[in-house]
């Protein structure tokens, strides 16, 4: 029997770290991250778990250490928010291209500045070009979900990458919520012991990590970590095919929330969600419109194809970005989604909103408008505005 | 897939995962003396094997045997030549070219 709980999002994924007991976790506190480490550290010093906890300098020496122990052979891990996952900036790319299963436990935090502490995607969605792998959660429930995931999908032969997991800073992080844990035994077995093929420490075989690359060989190295993301979609799957056997719980390159009649369709990741999923049930009985959520839970690698067809026959789609990439356009889930619905011919209107950024709060008010803009874009066929912002003071609209 | 059986004609498919290497030593199989835009030459009538040039040299590229240096190992000598700075007997002349 599943074990019954309430637990915040930290304590949710500092709780799988304690099932997985991994090898090596160096780590550095930054709010709302801080607690993960935290009761990690307390766990070793109870005897629970015997984790070599390495104390760093720095974010940047955080990520280094995670890059050396896994290079050397260790099941790694740290966990960072915002400004510290910038400052692993320059590692974030080494682990991807070094191929090395690492796991990143991120609490989504904006990134300075103005210097702010609340939730909003944009040290993810900066990091989006590194070579991780993305996987975000609405609840507290998905965090834990998706963590026990994370090292089957990064130590599998075919992907080799490593896997952030994604959770929104206080919102999931610090909220406490009911929860059903995997036991002990169970959530052992399902992540499994950690057997690299190659590693540094093996005294039979040298071996040398991250050689220099010149321009004959660059390239061919970046085609084969594409090739690794690729894999990575169909290794996704089975993860998750493989934890729902287990614990009955679904999951998939996205969730498809009232989508099976929607005409009007939100796209969101994060735990904005679960406002959405109230407006939903608010609106359908209400006036029994037709309106449905398509809840993004893997970012990367990017499923284009499947969004396109899971938008299909849409009237409308309202694309909704946590963070600003300052293209004065899009957002980067606007860009990319716009980008999947072209390719698939989608005739659909489409909208792009920012809402949520540095914490800014979101209501099931403010999703019942934006079904309601969708409605009247649908009806008179035109985008009056296409980059919209949610809950923005704006002299002309005041 | 040895570091040997891959250069600069491998596809993709055929280089190894992150580019790690799993032997020791390849360095031998990379031929830096290709960088080289000056040559040392080496006269053994002038050479009183006193062995200063052996150490300086960053490339490890003065072999010695039985006591005494041989020629040059062109393969990976990049002609830097502080072997021809330092030799008190003007037994290394550095010429243009490779």
């Amino acid at each position: 029997m599943a074990i019954r709980e309430r637990l915040s999002g930290n304590e949710a994924v500092a709780y799988a770290i304690k099932q997985i007991n991994p090898d090596v976790m160096p780590a550095f506190p930054i709010t709302p991250s801080t607690e993960i480490p935290q009761y990690v550290a307390t766990y070793i010093a109870n005897g629970e778990i015997d984790t070599e906890f390495i104390h760093v300098e720095s974010e940047h020496s955080a990520m280094s250490a995670t890059i050396g122990a896994s290079a050397a052979g260790a099941r790694a891990l740290t966990a960072t928010s915002s400004c510290g996952m910038a400052l692993m900036w320059e590692e974030l790319y080494v682990a991807a291209s070094d191929r090395l299963p690492i796991v990143l436990a991120l609490v989504n935090r904006a990134l300075t500045g103005p210097i702010n502490i609340n939730a909003d995607h944009s040290d993810s969605m900066g990091a989006r070009d590194t070579g991780w792998i993305q996987i975000y959660a609405e609840s507290n429930q998905e965090v834990y979900d998706n963590f026990l995931q994370a090292y089957p999908i990064a130590e599998n032969k075919d992907v080799h990458l490593p896997v952030m997991i994604c959770q929104d800073g206080f919102i999931t992080s610090h909220g406490v919520e009911n929860i059903l844990l995997v036991e002990d035994d169970k959530a052992k077995a399902f992540v499994g012991e950690y057997e690299p093929e190659h590693y540094l420490l093996n005294e039979k075989e040298k071996m040398a990590v991250g050689p220099y690359a010149v321009s004959n060989y660059y390239m061919e190295t970046k085609r084969a970590q594409r090739q690794a993301m690729q894999n990575a979609k169909k290794v996704i799957l089975d993860v998750a095919e493989k934890f729902e056997s287990m614990t009955g719980r679904k999951y998939g390159f996205f969730e498809e929330y009232r989508m099976e009649d929607a005409e009007y369709a939100i796209v969101i990741i994060g735990s904005a969600a679960g406002t959405c999923k109230a407006a939903i049930e608010k609106i359908r009985k209400e006036t029994g419109k037709k309106v449905g959520l398509l809840k993004i839970r893997v970012f990367r690698p990017f499923p284009e194809e499947e969004i396109a067809e899971a938008l299909k026959g849409m009237k409308a789609i309202a694309i909704m970005d946590r963070s600003e990439m300052f293209a004065a356009t899009s957002g980067p889930l606007g860009a990319e989604v716009r980008a999947a619905l072209y390719q698939a011919k989608s005739e659909a209107e489409v909208v792009n909103y920012f809402y949520g950024l540095g914490g800014r709060d979101i209501t099931v008010e403010d999703f019942e408008q934006v079904y309601a803009n969708l409605e009247e874009m649908a009806k008179t066929h035109t985008v009056k505005d296409m980059y919209k912002y949610i809950g923005l003071r704006d002299k002309e609209e005041m | 897939m040895r570091a040997v059986d891959i250069n600069e004609r491998s596809p993709w498919q055929d280089i190894t995962e992150g580019n790690k290497i799993y032997e020791a030593a390849t360095s031998r199989n990379f031929c830096t003396g290709e960088w080289r835009t000056s040559t040392p030459e080496f006269d053994r009538e002038k050479c009183k094997q006193c062995l200063l040039c052996v150490p300086v040299c960053p490339d490890s590229s003065i072999p010695v045997k039985n006591g005494a240096r041989d020629e040059f190992d062109y393969d990976h000598c990049k002609g830097c030549g502080i072997c021809a700075k330092v030799c008190p007997f003007g037994a290394i002349t550095m010429r243009e070219g490779k």
